[in-house]
């Protein structure tokens, strides 16, 4: 005889306000099975959890509903209640009402009336529960960082000092990122490469991080503390083992029209290559598609002059697999490309740069050495206007909703940086809000308008077009309530931010959620910022937002905290809530073992009597349930009805879809 | 055809005299001359009923699932359309590829005895075909009726060619046309929801769940049937009520999605003449449509859009703004 006992929470005013607590705790005494009822203002306080500890011995409760926020909140706690006073955790289901009800109803009584459903919902499947119990997984102290940028570094480089050994898969030829292109940070103006390049250094000499630059991950199966990563080590050309990084092949290389990726293009290099002075690894590369010897069979210049016989055209690309107990993600961020936003004539005109060129043409290893000079003509820009949230804030559809949240700060950096180098460059810039949200960063915005006069123009441009060889903006000012047309020389556009886009095939990879604009989605929006709804998979830097520098570096910092928390443990609880076969109706068809994201399905031959003693062999599905995450695919996938979930099964979830339906 | 009955019969004794296959899988004479039926023959006595004519429209495919299982090869006749169900069951396992040896036979489409019953007058006593004229003699006269009038509906727009032989034995080549096999989904998508839901309830409250559109079915081969497993919790509420009747096509044509290779059985054997063969290819021509042509059937491996990610699948919400490529 079941016995179950409900629980209705008031979360102060959060449920109570929109829903008659006392009313639903009511109505449930008369619940066929139920033979407790109680409604307290904090169910997940102590006090609480005690009334809850206490009803279940008192009543000898088998199972037992919480009405409260949602699992995702509490399920947690009130599973650890029950297991002290003596209940199996997985007999306790919770009935969300406050997000699923309070919240999103104003009327009481409709609220009410929703709310005994839920509750009763949870009631039909408690008394199908079944107790279950969490086996154990061993973890791999070993830690995957996809993505060498500033945030893979600080990541691997923080779990790498707590002495746990870490991967860098980086798919460019050198680590480094988007930060090793900028000339100067804000908002201290210190130069980007100076605080960079020594942490690349400690990646590289640290005993417990190896580099695998030129790389991508291929393949991930397996679950948190056990993942099983295949990466593709791409051919480099080059042995990574004999380069010393002396550049004599770049020097020597014929084929020099290759366009400089590291320089945004706008400068060429030679087929070999590596990408810029502090690469690491110190190694070059050949871009097989201006490589001449790769092309046409004839040159072999490198070869011929490489001192240490580290050039091999024939060179594969190669795969590794390793075991990770964690992984982060930082595959960072590009600039969106302009081709939808022809008003600022983005393409015909070799003077309208984005806010990444610039950076390039200011920074000393940059195509100009540092000398700010436009790319038409190689003169110096006397009036320069920035253009800002081009495709941020863009509502619409050309471009992205989102604030790119890095442009205000680095137009403003910019702006000063260009008035204190060229006193005599007028400086305008049209903007839409400035947003300086910060440890000193309106002070520094306050110091480009009132220190450096730069001339900050509220009000959005309609067109950028080339009138006698003069780039000519025109855009509105809406303080003075009039359009403008700015004559300029050098137009600089605020292009947004977005995922780099390989981030959608490491999502896939990984089962990461993603959203609508290719942001990986965290757990909690507030309190999981930095945890992947994937077990084990944490998200640092603009792959999960927009976000500059500092902010990226504690997001690092604090994936690093939670990976370092997940790799000293040598044991993980797993789910005990796993996919199941019923071998009697398993047709051996595969479709479950198709969908599993996991691996977590083999097939067995296994002999089955049929009765008259005559036996069959079948082949049979066969889950190993510390491999199954519980996502239920297979058992929706299986034509049969032979896989269920455990804590899920079928029968359990049409009994609450009957439970909603009944009147 | 007579020739190419000739030719099988010759091919089936050969085999089992060789002692190459244990047993030969094909048509063996019913009851009426128009309705041979699927037989197994394991001696050369046995094939002296051994039949291959123009009603010879029932898959073999299915019997395969047993058959190979059992000691010794099994030989069997695949009409085009056949090996697309052979390759599907080979692909979830359930056909044993090894045990079994497949002799591709040609086929000019198949006749239905129920549309010549209907254009003639009086009982059927034979049926000859000469090209496209189908020459009915019955006991009230003689009848030259127009050979695509007559043939199976699943006939009418096959296209399909042999996916899986060992062997084959075409003695006639099947011209290549130009059919439309979506011709009636379409008219069915150009019906109001209102119609397309009168149309459907009109049909399938003609069932009588006598199961046999399920029996046939390759793709239906479930080693136990959710409709008759009572831990299921739907095997008793399939005949509830008049709407979940209707759901039990609904349903298992859902189980058959992306695996339902199109052979037309489920219609040819339906006593109630419900077209049930149009839920599937209303399936088949919407993963056409939202994954790229797909043929279940076509190969006996690899992956299919149903139970597969690619990076370029379409988004659900593109499906559901009906942004379908």
């Amino acid at each position: 005889m079941q016995r179950i006992g409900v629980f209705i929470c008031w979360c102060g005013s959060n449920i109570s306000a929109t829903v008659d607590v006392v009313k639903v705790a009511e109505i449930m005494k008369s619940e066929p099975g139920v033979v407790y009822s109680a409604n307290y203002q904090y169910m997940c306080s102590e006090n609480g959890q005690q009334l809850i500890k206490q009803a279940i011995k008192e009543h000898n409760l088998t199972g037992i509903v919480i009405g409260s926020c949602s699992p995702r909140m509490h399920e947690a706690t009130f599973r650890k209640a029950a297991e002290a006073a003596g209940l199996n955790p997985y007999m306790v289901e919770v009935a969300n009402i406050r997000e699923h009800c309070s919240w999103i109803h104003k009327d009481m009584d409709e609220a009410t009336e929703k709310a005994v459903i839920l509750v009763r919902t949870a009631i039909a499947k408690v008394k199908l529960n079944a107790p279950l119990m969490a086996g154990e997984s061993p973890v791999a102290k070993r830690a995957l960082v996809i993505g060498g940028g500033i945030a893979g570094i600080q990541a691997a480089l923080d779990i790498a000092d707590a002495g746990f050994e870490v991967d860098i898969v980086e798919k460019n030829a050198t680590i480094g990122g988007r930060m090793a292109q900028l000339d100067k940070t804000f908002p201290t103006l210190d130069c980007s490469a100076c605080i960079l390049t020594p942490k690349m250094v400690d990646c590289a000499q640290h005993e417990k991080i190896d580099i695998l630059s030129y790389s991508e991950v291929e393949e991930v199966k397996g679950f948190v503390g056990n993942f099983s990563v295949k990466i593709r080590r791409k051919a480099r050309f080059v042995d990574e083992t004999k380069c010393t990084g002396c550049k004599l092949c770049m020097e020597k290389c014929p084929s020099k029209k290759g366009l400089n990726e590291f320089n945004m293009g706008l400068n060429t290099r030679p087929a070999i290559y590596i990408p810029f002075a502090q690469a690491i690894p110190n190694v070059a590369v050949i871009d097989p598609t201006q490589c001449i010897k790769m092309k046409t069979g004839k040159c072999g210049i490198c070869q011929k002059f490489c001192g240490v016989g580290a050039i091999d055209y024939e060179q594969k690309d190669s795969f590794i697999e390793r075991q990770y107990g964690a992984i982060v993600v930082a595959t960072g961020f590009k600039p969106i490309e302009l081709t939808a936003f022809n008003e600022y004539g983005y393409e015909e005109n070799k003077d309208v740069i984005t806010s990444l060129e610039l950076e390039r043409l200011m920074n000393a290893a940059g195509p100009t050495g540092g000398v700010l000079l436009r790319p038409s003509d190689n003169e110096h820009p006397k009036i320069i206007t920035f253009i800002q949230c081009v495709g941020s804030r863009d509502t619409s559809g050309c471009g992205k909703p989102y604030c790119s949240k890095i442009c205000c700060m680095y137009t403003a950096k910019h702006a000063m940086l260009i008035r204190e180098k060229y006193p005599d460059t007028q400086v305008n810039v049209f903007y839409i809000d400035v947003r300086t949200p910060g440890k000193n960063y309106d002070e520094f915005f306050r110091r480009a308008v009132e220190q450096y006069g730069v001339n900050y123009i509220k009000g959005m441009v309609g067109k950028v077009y080339n009138e006698n060889g003069k780039l000519m903006v025109q855009g509105s000012n809406l303080i003075d309530n009039e359009q403008v047309t700015i004559e300029s020389d050098l137009v600089v556009l605020a292009a947004a931010i977005e995922p780099e886009p390989s981030v959608r095939k490491v999502a896939t990879l990984l089962t990461a959620s993603i959203d609508t604009n290719n942001f990986l989605t965290e757990s909690h929006a507030k309190l999981r910022p930095v945890e992947s709804p994937t077990a084990g998979v944490y998200l640092a830097g603009v792959c999960q937002g927009p976000k500059d520098i500092p902010e990226t570096v504690s997001q690092a910092s604090a994936c690093a905290a939670k990976v370092i928390g997940l790799l000293v443990k040598d044991k993980l609880k797993t789910n005990p809530c796993v996919a199941t076969p019923d071998e009697n109706m398993c047709n051996g068809c595969s479709q479950c073992a198709n969908v599993c994201a996991y691996g977590a399905i083999t097939y067995v031959d296994k002999e089955f009597r049929l009765g008259g003693g005559k036996t069959e062999i079948r082949r049979v599905a066969s889950v190993n349930p510390a491999v199954c995450q519980g996502c239920g695919a297979c058992t929706v996938t299986c034509p049969s009805g032979a896989m269920d979930l455990k804590g899920f099964s079928s029968k359990q979830i049409m009994s609450e879809v009957e439970a909603i339906c009944k009147k | 055809m007579k020739d190419v009955e000739m030719k099988m019969l010759e091919r089936a004794k050969q085999l089992l005299e060789s002692g190459e296959v244990a047993r030969v899988i094909g048509w063996k004479k019913g009851e009426f001359f128009y309705d041979p039926t699927p037989a197994s023959f394991e001696t050369v006595d046995e094939l002296k009923d051994f039949v291959y004519d123009w009603f010879c429209g029932a898959n073999l495919s299915k019997y395969l699932i047993q058959m190979s299982k059992k000691e010794g090869k099994t030989a069997v006749f695949l009409k085009p359309c056949d090996t697309y169900s052979f390759n599907q069951l080979v692909k979830e396992h359930r056909i044993k590829r090894e045990n079994v040896y497949v002799i591709a036979v040609e086929c000019l489409a198949k006749l239905n005895i129920e549309a010549i019953k209907e254009k003639t007058d009086g009982i059927v006593k034979s049926v000859d075909v000469e090209d496209k004229d189908v020459k009915v003699v019955t006991t009230n006269g003689e009848y030259t009726l127009y050979k695509p009038e007559v043939v199976l509906s699943k006939c009418a727009v096959c296209n399909k060619t042999h996916q899986a032989k060992d062997e084959e034995i075409i003695l006639h080549e099947r011209p290549e046309r130009d059919v439309n096999r979506f011709e009636e989904v379409e008219k069915l998508e150009a019906m109001t929801e209102d119609e397309r839901f009168a149309f459907w309830k009109g049909q399938l409250s003609k069932c009588i769940r006598c199961n046999a559109c399920r029996n046939v079915c390759p793709a239906c081969s479930c080693v136990k049937c959710v409709f008759d497993n009572p831990h299921s919790g739907i095997a008793a509420k399939a005949n509830d009520s008049e709407f979940e009747e209707q759901l039990f096509h609904v349903i298992r044509a859902f189980h058959v999605a992306g695996r339902c290779t199109d052979c037309g059985e489920c219609s040819r054997v339906c006593p109630q003449h419900i077209p049930l063969h149009l839920l599937n290819r209303k399936f088949i021509k919407d993963i056409d449509g939202l994954y790229g042509e797909f043929q279940a059937g076509e190969t006996d491996e690899g992956k299919t859009p149903l139970t597969s990610y690619t990076e370029g699948d379409i988004e659900p919400k593109d499906v559901f703004n009906g942004e379908a490529k």
